[in-house]
């Protein structure tokens, strides 16, 4: 499609700053007589601080400031907070244990935060940090999932003595119980979400900066939603009232949820800015960002589908134990619960869905989202289901999700969710054409005559995208409400600034939400600037995850320019001398019906300013309108996924020779932005099914922290990806968007997984799908054929 | 401290610098070029990748005085204004980019895969090439598309966009 509005594939508006090496990320942020941070980090998983010692430290050349727990307690700084409360099944709240930015008394992972240097450089912070003389007790650490509530163990928090953070449950126990009586083949399965790091590109970082004239503070760091921060940092830990603190979120490099979370580093940053008299700067590097970082997944699930003779699935249960870590992350609660459970009926008609997730402290770093957040954890354990219990019952895999397939809307299912739209058997029948099925017997046949195992695996998955309405969320537990913002500013040139709550790292909005506004003014996408990441620029927002953008962030804009042209054609109204009703604007100009009398939208830009064509009681200058948007319900991506392996059974190494997406948006704004976000997140799937594992040792410590040990996907552990669309748009929102960030990562390891299966013969393998564990798992798949 | 002299993007500079110090903090800190980044500390993402006497290291895991005398180039030498080098060119025309982190050193890697192997490039070689680059955004799959098209275009051939 020609031109630059909706469906255009239009190059980034701000690839030339980062293709040239000017873009501005916390780290190229400098302030004068800035000091640098460094963290003395626990080398314990679990232990009580009896003394730490600074004296010599404090001497070494440098220094400025060494600040500790009791200095944090001293000034009265709130402990980091979660904002969900989640209820367990006995009505009981959430046990939240004290999260101090600095360790006040005991540690309770390796990488928790006991000291900070502040120093003139950060080699010098460095130096005296390692002279810091810490006595600490050793206690023994929980670190297995699976045995962190047996009686006996440590106690991570004194408020939880059974390391339980919740036992919450949703849906109608009696019902699937009832289903699983009627059944005439139950499928069960047992899984394990590997846990992972989210390894954003750019670590995090923060300068703190204190003006003391103005007895106010400036945040520069590395967030995905920086009026959160400003809103945690302020009414929770009390830095500073809002006016009087500015969060700026700059460029960021990636974030997949890891840099949504309030954590321990930015705050002591801003505090310590204050407290030192000097702008204070801290950088993390890729180990600290393994140990320090929110990690994702980590969850030991056992399943059971319940199936009717005719093979329709008649009740599910899912028995979850999810890993939140030492401290409760920001939104930790949420994640296994109502961004999980509710997700688990799938795109399939499943009449009785029964929940139950435990969720458990370790001393382990904080586990919170991670790209899909919930959703990818339900989607694993749903496919898999479907694909087990289709081999058991001896069903064509696509066949048996044809069968159960949702086809009317909306859809009520038993777990919350209400899905408005989609059309599921369409995007498995493009996605089989697309990807030849047909085919696949030959392929596995000439693969078998080279010694090689090949396989086939499916991943039909829903997503539930831009989280809302802000009521709906508030009665499930959720601190804040989930709307978003715009404010649309022309300029007296008709130039058009626009100001958005959502925050880009990589999404490509400057670029995405210029075309919606330029496409709708009928201005060139060069007139356009997108404004967001600074909360003295940006009023109020609630920043970009769980692919919210779109959907909730695009829909505030379209609401600000509905607001826009009904002001815009009061003023053309007064320059073309016509009534308001017989106004019409199209493609940026603004005629009077049954005439040729028009007028460009610059020029009514310039006439409300200038405001001479009427006076102030018929009207107010300017142009510039803002709009808060609350969705009436959550979007409903979908699609299916389809991979393709190949084994070498004599190495155990698993090649994806084969991958092809058949997604439905909703609307599309820029096709190539789109493809790239799946491309994207199909690549972490593929990583969380083959490679990606953070692994501790007993002893709680991480011995996957750094890329020498966590293995990254890299450029040739990927094939190119076959990528395509359906679509149905969705009817909440009016521009039909759906939202694509996080389908790649959602589909990605079930597809995997059963394909690997599908070669082995076995169900016998566990995410991550290493060489070693494929080769093991292939000698069974010899020794079962030898049978 | 001791003195490093060496040239960058064509200027001569020079800079007292503490023995330890790096090549990419001598670059962002005292060149205040920015464009190099950090990402892993251990040579294993290449977001600092540079052109040393033009060939790809990693600045990271170089000290800035093993430099003294050398000829550098960052990823701020290559564009002249708006003039882009060619496979800059063609990591915007093929969405080769998205947080633009690890941009800067894909695109410093990219030009010394063609210096070292040539205009036409195969799929394969480019994957294979880029194994000390780490890119947690786009999965590769357009990176891999626009250095094939930008190792053409400095080759005086065209790749269309698709």
């Amino acid at each position: 499609m020609a031109g630059t509005g909706i469906g255009a594939r239009v190059e980034r508006k701000e690839d030339f700053r980062f293709i040239t090496g000017k873009g501005n990320y916390t780290d190229d942020i400098n302030r004068p007589g800035q000091a640098y941070a460094y963290f003395l980090r626990s080398p314990h998983a679990h232990a009580t601080i009896k003394k730490i010692d600074t004296k010599k430290a404090a001497a070494m050349p440098g220094v400025v400031a060494i600040l500790t727990g009791d200095d944090i307690e001293k000034d009265k700084v709130g402990g980091l907070i979660c904002g969900w409360m989640i209820h367990s099944k006995d009505g009981s709240p959430m046990k939240s244990g004290g999260h101090p930015a600095l360790a006040q008394g005991k540690v309770r992972y390796v990488g928790d935060h006991v000291a900070v240097v502040i120093a003139e450089s950060l080699a010098e912070a460095k130096d005296a940090a390692e002279a810091i003389n810490v006595d600490y007790e050793k206690l023994a650490p929980v670190v297995d999932l699976a045995t962190a509530t047996k009686k006996g163990s440590p106690v991570v928090h004194d408020v939880s003595p059974d390391n339980q953070v919740y036992d919450w449950h949703l849906g109608d126990k009696a019902a699937v119980d009832a289903a699983f009586k009627k059944a005439k083949h139950v499928t069960k399965i047992d899984l394990v979400n590997n846990r992972l790091v989210p390894n954003p590109m750019e670590p995090r970082a923060a300068v703190g900066d204190y003006n003391a004239g103005e007895d106010a503070f400036t945040l520069y760091t590395t967030s995905q939603n920086p009026h959160v921060a400003r809103l945690v940092l302020s009414a929770f830990i009390g830095i500073a009232p809002e006016h009087k603190l500015r969060v700026i979120a700059p460029d960021v490099g990636g974030g997949f949820g890891s840099k949504i979370f309030i954590y321990a580093e930015e705050t002591v940053c801003v505090w310590a800015a204050k407290k030192v008299g000097r702008p204070v700067k801290w950088v993390s590097d890729r180990t600290e960002a393994f140990l320090a970082d929110a990690h994702g997944r980590d969850h030991m699930t056992h399943a059971e589908m319940a199936i009717d003779e005719n093979g329709k699935i008649l009740g599910l249960h899912v028995k979850t134990r999810a890993n939140l870590g030492a401290y409760l992350s920001t939104f930790a609660s949420s994640v296994p619960t109502y961004l999980y459970v509710p997700l688990l009926s799938g795109q399939y008609n499943i009449p009785a869905i029964y929940g139950e997730v435990e969720a458990v402290y370790t001393n382990t770093a904080p586990v919170d989202a991670y790209r899909g957040a919930g959703r990818p954890e339900a989607t694993f354990v749903i496919e898999r289901l479907m694909e087990v219990a289709a081999r058991e019952l001896g069903m064509d895999p696509a066949a048996f999700r044809r069968k159960n397939f949702i086809k009317s809307f909306p859809h009520q299912t038993p777990v919350i969710m209400c899905y408005d739209t989609g059309d599921y058997d369409a995007s498995l029948k493009k996605a089989m054409e697309t990807h030849d099925v047909k085919g696949f017997a030959r392929r596995k046949r000439e693969s078998a005559k080279v010694g090689k195992l090949r396989g086939l695996g499916y991943s039909a998955y829903i997503e539930a995208c831009g989280i809302a309405p802000s009521a709906a969320v508030g009665s499930l537990g959720a601190g804040v409400g989930l709307w978003e913002s715009a404010e649309v500013r022309v300029n007296p040139v008709g130039t058009v600034e626009v100001l958005t709550g959502s925050h880009s790292h990589g999404q490509g909005h400057e670029t995405t939400f210029a075309q919606l506004v330029a496409g709708r003014l009928g201005i060139p996408i060069e007139n356009v600037s997108i404004v967001h990441g600074d909360t003295d620029k940006v009023q109020m927002g609630m920043g970009t995850y769980g692919s919210r953008s779109g959907a909730v962030g695009m829909s505030a804009i379209v609401k600000a320019l509905d607001k826009i042209e009904a002001k815009a054609k009061k003023v053309a109204s007064f320059v073309l001398e016509a009534s308001e009703a017989d106004i019409d604007f199209k493609d940026g100009q603004f005629s009077v019906k049954g005439t040729d009398k028009s007028v460009d939208f610059a020029s009514v830009a310039l006439q409300a300013y200038i405001a001479h064509k009427f006076t102030g009681e018929q009207l107010e200058p300017g142009l510039k309108e803002g709009a808060f948007y609350d969705p009436t319900n959550f979007t409903f991506p979908s699609g299916v996924h389809i991979a393709e392996v190949e084994i070498d059974p004599e190495t155990g190494t698993t090649e994806i020779v084969k991958w092809t997406a058949v997604d439905d948006f909703g609307v599309i704004i820029n096709p190539m932005i789109v493809e790239g976000q799946v491309h994207g997140g199909i690549a972490q799937g593929i990583g969380q099914a083959l490679m990606e594992g953070a692994v501790y040792d007993k002893n709680g410590q991480l011995l996957t922290a750094s890329y020498m040990d966590y293995q990254m996907p890299r450029a040739g552990d990927l094939p190119s990806f076959t990528v395509g669309h359906t679509t149905t748009p969705c009817p909440s929102n009016p521009l039909g968007i759906k939202g694509c960030g996080e389908a790649g990562a959602i589909a990605a390891p079930a597809a995997v997984i059963n394909a690997i299966t599908d070669a082995l013969g076995h169900e016998g393998i566990a995410m991550p799908a290493t060489p070693q564990a494929v080769w093991k798992a292939t000698q069974a798949s010899l020794a079962k054929a030898a049978e | 401290m001791p003195k490093v002299s060496m040239t960058v993007n064509g200027k001569r500079v020079s800079g007292n610098v503490d023995a330890r110090t790096l090549l990419v903090d001598f670059l962002r800190n005292e060149q205040r070029l920015t464009g190099t980044h950090v990402g892993c500390d251990t040579s294993q993402c290449g977001a600092c990748v540079v052109h040393v006497d033009g060939k790809a290291i990693k600045s990271c895991t170089t000290l800035a005085l093993s430099c003294e005398g050398a000829n550098v180039t960052t990823i701020e030498g290559l564009a002249n204004g708006q003039d882009l080098h060619p496979m800059q060119a063609a990591f915007r025309a093929h969405h080769g980019l998205q947080c633009g982190f690890c941009t800067p050193g894909m695109i410093m890697a990219a030009i010394d895969m063609v210096n070292r192997l040539g205009f036409n490039l195969s799929e394969e070689t480019i994957r294979e090439n880029l194994d000390g680059n780490i890119c947690r955004c786009t999965g590769y799959h357009n990176i891999v598309k626009a250095i094939q098209a930008g190792a053409a275009a400095m080759g005086g051939l065209k790749v269309a966009a698709e």
